[in-house]
């Protein structure tokens, strides 16, 4: 590694583009495509009687109107459920377009295409449907009880049921070490819903060519290379005729990964069908009702510990509100349940999980992906046992760190990917350590008894998070130097503002030896990198940076060898710096990459001066091998895939110090304060603006953001208007301190750090109010208003 | 979200917008700023088949400050008469007040008689102009001007005494007497937001700076901005002896708000008093500054 | 039994541009649709986003709560006319770029427009005054930190020019 770029602040070249509007997001192309818009459903829970479409068919621009009748064979069929598990007993999809039953408002029942939007919009408000009316099914609780049911053949409302337990050390079941523990505690936690809420919503262009009858679609999505396959099968296309393409996307946050979302299979399949390209951009109100939310849970808690704080048995059951359907399965319930023990050992452990089906829009990953209500499970339970013993809150969290010498770490449970909850590397001491000097843990005591004094209210707030990251199962990376000594890199996996395009060329370059400048990086295009899994859960640096890591290594041995041949050096003498693999020591002993490339391609036709090098009579070839030799390939590329044996598990830790009004209940975070470990950073830079952004997602979910459903099972607040997302006033000056503790599963030795800023963040306000109120806090968000009835509670 | 079609009329005048008004009836609205109305109609929330867009005609682009108050024509932006140091010194509440509309870029388009029209109770000028007993000039075709007292114009929520046919051509906030304060307090889930509680507060004190009287228009506590007389309850003291625990109550006996998904009703209610005497208390501190400016420079 | 066109003349980064638009054509669809210029994003179509700022007469506004005909006349800059007619970035431009304050990009365009009259108006914003000045701008990446220091930025690269 002879240019260092890995490690450095080096500014993003996405940028350009960006803050000069040339951008290419999917509403940005395709001006004249037809346009199309859905009628949805008004009502949580109804069958539909009739669907009349008479009044609409005089609308001017009208081009065509589809309901799920009109829908053929597989595109008809209802959507994919994309992880299946064994306790998912009760998995259910919805169909593209609502067959019979709707089951929370905003689900589509009928597509129009038109000339533009606001034509599409014109029709579709002139078409009736005929409702009968069904009991909703609103509320984690009330659905659990199963009196009314969102799925006539799921019991129970209960679409899968999971419990995992891991003994103590002594051999004891939960129960058993909690009852027999010196002290116990029970208690009930409250967690509400909110949503990934990216600032572009989906959407989706196709352009069919009926000439050679392949299909181009982009979408507004986290996975290309998937979404691609779901649209191959349900249109029942050969795979090489369909690409896809995600362009810039406005912001992901999990919301994304699911597909294919019923627009995926509708829009193309209506530009094949009507030989014209069909968009549909979906507006804020879609988004609010017919996307997906996440993190509503009920969690019971149940924890038996010794003098010193030591938890000696935990047992949880949680209480998980899946909204309507399962198409992105089991996987934050699973992640709450196991994520939720953190940087702790402890003795033993029982989980129980129930996932329910409510007349509401389905539940999928949002950034942080069930991780924040685990840890506010454990980080409120560690602050409970604290003030029960009388102890430091940190003291206690302390007594019960994973020490450094006990890594690699087995938690004894099933992770998200199948495989063993291992931790493989952390230091949560020094964690701890670097967090109370940061925020000032320690003299807070004086500060908050000097503000009392004259009349304010301050509380602390402490939350520790452990995050596995970069699951597989696998990404690819290709990279191809051509004869101009330019480097392309591609890979499957997508980029929704995480500055991949900066951070990859970053390893590219430190990799091969090569300027910055002289590297571009494309995601996310199938027509580059079909095989892909796909953007989420913090993995695309540890997934795809490793891939292309290892393709570089690839092109650079190749790379290493053709130059030896052609310099009559031993490979192992030689270094690529610049661009120019030179003898080491023998600075005037060089070949540029370029004209490696082109050495790496024998050719019979020359295009320009250069490629003459590499044609028959140049006389550079050896005339005792083949042009090309046994083993090897034309041209300096190469392609490497990175595999891990399982997850890299990134930590952290979050301080805060909030003050609350004590007349009006406002509460407002003075100080925000991270430590943050994700292995080596390859982009510091980078890496705090992913924390700042996530724990102002945070603080969105611990003050602000809930989604409102009545007993109907409308929403409430589907607008920005009262969903509230913070803006610049509302977020915190956010101080940060790394700490690299470098993972040892892969060779770039990282962590994922895209989740990290949000995981903690309900836990530590949740903490510090408690602090400052001295009021228990058991649900999250808090807002001036609750904190103002649970005044007037503790008052009573 | 984008609106349905309607008939735009673009008029130049005063009489042309009046007429094309008379024209369209029930089915007509009036476009302004739009800051308000231009969101329901992308939500499809309001649907009218004529929009009469009066951004052309300059004779309701004013701001003045007459004899006894500040009038604003309706074209007049939230920014412009913001920025107008002569408003600030006519009626300060109004400059206070419009800092708490929403945000600056909202306030760039937006109008003032725009907002008082639109009639949301929890919106910050509908309680300035109830609180300083202000009015609102209504025209209309071949008929007489009206000018209706805020306590006859605002009728419900998002309802105003605005007829089809008429259009509000300008809003007067009368001047503060001598000795007299005035502040705007409130408290909104995000800063820009409609505030969840807020009071407008006057205040003034007599010759030896006691309140002679003390009014507040509360926001967010009922179908239209309530005003509340508190004059009683000052007790004719110095503001420093004023028993402000006690009007506090005063105010929350009085109001009967109601809960929504961002505050229930008992904090509301709580939030209300505790506004209203940080507004009151501000007003009659300011009234006794300019007694004490008045003296100093007398 | 189309709807009735008007034809519109705006000056669009100091072009002037001819559109014939129905009435109810918001300004945001009419500049990304019928004048091509797709940098000004829309995020909600309800005002409350920003994304759609744009400048009219050099004051910043919500291109979705704008009808494109309401403004028949006016001068429009939008994000693409941010730069300098050499293609030169702006300080705001160059400063959001250098402190990180974009990642997915979406809302940037409305930042930076909103940004460029803050600073305009105020060439050196205290802390709070950048804050306000683009508290009515919603953004999901950045946490708004290097936002606020990208145009205390500017700022100072405006005054290094001046």
């Amino acid at each position: 590694m002879t240019t260092k770029l890995f490690g450095e602040r080096v500014q993003r070249r996405e940028d350009l583009r960006l803050i000069t509007g040339q951008g290419r997001y999917v509403d940005d192309l395709g001006n004249g495509a037809l346009a199309a818009a859905f009628v949805r459903s008004p009502h949580a829970h109804a069958r539909i009687r009739d669907i009349d479409v008479s009044a609409a068919l005089d609308v001017d621009g009208l081009v065509a109107i589809y309901t799920w009748e009109d829908l053929p064979e597989r595109v008809r069929d209802p959507l994919p459920l994309l992880i299946p598990h064994p306790a998912l007993t009760h998995g259910r999809t919805a169909y593209p377009l609502a067959r019979e039953i709707v089951r929370h408002v905003g689900e589509p029942v009928v597509m129009v295409v038109a000339r533009d939007r606001y034509l599409a919009e014109d029709a579709a408000a002139l078409i009736e449907v005929d409702y009968e009316f069904l009991k909703p099914v609103v509320g984690i609780e009330e659905a659990a009880q199963g009196a009314h049911l969102v799925h006539q053949d799921v019991p129970g409302n209960a679409g899968a049921h999971l419990v995992q337990e891991v003994p103590s050390p002594q051999g004891l079941g939960a129960g058993e070490a909690i009852d027999a523990a010196p002290h116990v505690l029970s208690f009930r936690l409250d967690f509400e819903r909110s949503a990934s809420m990216p600032l572009e919503g989906r959407g989706v262009y196709a352009r069919w060519d009926a000439d050679d009858r392949s299909l181009r679609v982009f979408s507004s999505t986290q996975t290309s290379t998937s979404v691609r396959m779901a649209i191959a099968s349900k249109l029942g296309l050969p795979l090489p005729s369909v690409e896809v393409i995600a362009p810039d996307v406005g912001g992901g946050f999990g919301v994304k990964i699911v597909h294919p979302w019923p627009e995926e299979v509708l829009v193309p399949w209506a530009a094949m069908l009507l030989g014209q390209e069909v968009k549909w951009i979906e507006d804020r109100r879609e988004h609010f009702i017919s996307s997906a939310h996440e993190r509503g849970q009920v969690q019971h808690v149940r924890v038996g510990f010794d003098d010193q704080g030591h938890v000696l048995g935990l047992d949880v059951t949680i209480l998980h509100d899946h909204g309507a359907y399962t198409p992105y399965g089991i996987i934050v319930p699973i992640i709450t349940a196991t994520q939720l023990l953190g940087p702790y050992r402890i003795g033993a452990y029982r989980v129980e999980f129930t996932s329910i089906y409510t007349n509401t829009v389905q539940v999928t990953p949002y950034r942080g992906a069930g991780r924040p209500q685990g840890v506010f499970c454990m980080e409120r339970t560690m602050d409970r046992i604290a003030a029960h013993l009388g102890l430091d809150r940190t003291e206690v969290r302390a007594a019960n760190f994973i020490q450094p010498d006990q890594f690699p770490y087995d938690q004894g449970l099933i992770f998200q990917d199948g495989r063993p909850l291992i931790y493989d590397s952390g230091d949560y001491p020094e964690s701890l350590r670097m967090i109370k000097e940061l925020i000032g843990w320690d003299g807070f005591a004086a500060l908050k008894a000097e503000a009392e004094a004259r009349g304010r209210r301050l509380g602390i707030g402490i939350g520790c998070y452990v995050e596995g990251t970069g699951v597989g199962p696998y990404e690819g990376g290709h990279v191809q130097v051509t004869s101009d000594g330019r480097v392309h890199v591609s890979t499957g996996l997508t980029s929704q503002g995480q500055g991949h395009e900066t951070v990859f060329a970053q390893i590219a370059a430190t990799e091969l030896g090569v300027p910055l400048d002289k590297v571009s990086v494309v995601t996310g295009d199938t027509r580059r990198f079909g095989y892909a899994v796909g953007t989420f859960a913090s993995r695309a640096a540890v997934m795809s940076g490793n891939a292309i890591a290892l393709a570089c290594r690839k092109v650079r041995d190749k790379a290493l060898r053709i130059a030896a041949d052609a310099l009559e050096a031993d490979p192992r003498d030689l270094e690529i710096e610049d661009g120019v693999v030179h003898v080491v020591g023998n600075p005037g002993a060089s070949i540029p990459l370029g004209t490696v490339a082109v050495l790496s391609n024998p050719l019979r036709y020359a295009f320009d001066e250069e490629t003459k090098r590499a044609t028959q009579f140049s006389g550079v070839a050896s005339m005792d091998r083949p042009p090309v030799d046994e083993g090897e390939e034309p041209g300096l590329e190469g392609r490497d895939y990175f595999s891990p044996v399982r997850s890299t598990f990134a930590s952290g830790m979050h301080a805060a110090i909030v003050e609350t009004d004590p007349d009006t209940a406002e509460i407002r975070i003075l100080r925000y304060a991270v430590v943050h470990d994700c292995g080596r950073l390859i982009n510091p830079m980078i890496v705090e603006g992913q924390i700042h952004g996530g724990v102002a997602q945070g603080v969105g979910g611990a003050l602000y953001e809930r989604m409102v459903y009545d007993g109907h099972g409308q929403l409430l607040n589907a607008s920005f208007m009262d969903f509230l997302m913070p803006y610049a006033t509302e977020v915190p000056y956010i101080e940060t301190a790394h700490l690299e503790t470098p993972s040892p599963l892969n060779p770039l030795g990282i962590k994922g750090a895209g989740e990290a800023g949000v995981i903690p963040v309900s836990a530590v306000i949740a903490s510090a109010i408690e602090d400052a109120e001295g009021i228990t806090i058991d649900r999250m968000p808090i807002s001036p208003s609750d904190l103002h009835e649970l005044r007037a509670l503790a008052a009573s | 979200m984008k609106p349905s079609a309607f008939d735009y009329h673009a008029p130049r005048s005063l009489g042309e917008t009046l007429e094309i008004l008379a024209g369209a009836g029930p089915h007509g609205k009036v476009l302004a700023g739009g800051q308000s109305l231009i969101p329901l109609l992308n939500m499809r929330l309001a649907a009218p088949s004529h929009l009469v867009d009066i951004n052309r005609v300059a004779a309701l682009d004013t701001v003045s400050v007459e004899e006894g108050g500040v009038r604003v024509g309706a074209l007049a932006r939230h920014a412009a008469v913001e920025r107008s140091s002569s408003v600030a010194r006519a009626q300060p509440l109004l400059r206070a007040a419009l800092k708490l509309v929403a945000h600056p870029v909202i306030r760039n388009r937006g109008t003032v008689v725009g907002s008082l029209v639109h009639a949301d109770p929890s919106a910050e000028l509908p309680a300035v102009l109830t609180v300083l007993d202000g009015s609102v000039r209504l025209a209309r075709h071949a008929g007489p001007v009206r000018e209706v007292p805020a306590a006859a114009f605002f009728t419900g929520p998002l309802e105003s005494a605005v007829e089809p046919g008429e259009l509000a051509v300008s809003a007067f906030f009368p001047s503060l007497p001598p000795r007299t304060g005035s502040a705007f307090c409130e408290v909104a889930r995000r800063h820009g937001d409609y505030a969840m509680a807020g009071a407008a507060a006057v205040v003034s004190l007599d010759e030896d700076l006691r309140i002679a009287s003390a009014r507040v228009a509360c926001v967010s506590v009922g179908p239209v901005p309530v005003l509340l007389d508190v004059s009683e309850v000052c007790a004719h003291r110095p503001a420093a002896s004023v028993d402000w625990a006690a009007v506090a109550r005063d105010v929350r006996d009085r109001i009967d708000p109601e809960g929504d998904i961002h505050a229930t009703a008992a904090y509301r209610r709580h939030l209300t008093g505790v506004l209203a005497e940080r507004a009151l208390r501000i007003a009659a501190q300011e009234a006794a500054d300019e007694r004490a400016e008045e003296t100093s420079h007398g | 039994m189309g709807e009735a066109l008007h034809e519109i003349t705006l000056t669009v980064n100091g072009v002037l541009r001819e559109a014939k638009v129905p009435g109810r054509r918001l300004l945001s669809d009419c500049l990304r649709r019928e004048l091509g210029l797709t940098g000004t994003h829309v995020g909600c179509e309800h005002g409350v986003c920003g994304c759609c700022t744009v400048l009219l007469d050099g004051a910043p506004v919500r291109s979705c709560l704008t009808f494109a005909v309401s403004v028949d006349g006016h001068e429009i800059t939008t994000v693409e006319g941010l730069s300098g007619p050499d293609g030169s970035l702006s300080p705001v431009q160059r400063a959001f770029s250098e402190c990180h304050a974009l990642q997915c990009g979406f809302c940037t365009p409305g930042f930076l427009c909103s940004a460029t009259a803050l600073l305009r108006d105020n060439p050196s914003p205290t802390d709070d005054e950048v804050v306000e000045g683009i508290s009515g701008n919603l953004g999901r990446c950045t946490g708004y930190q290097n936002i606020v220091k990208a145009v205390h930025r500017a700022a100072e690269l405006m005054g290094d020019e001046a």
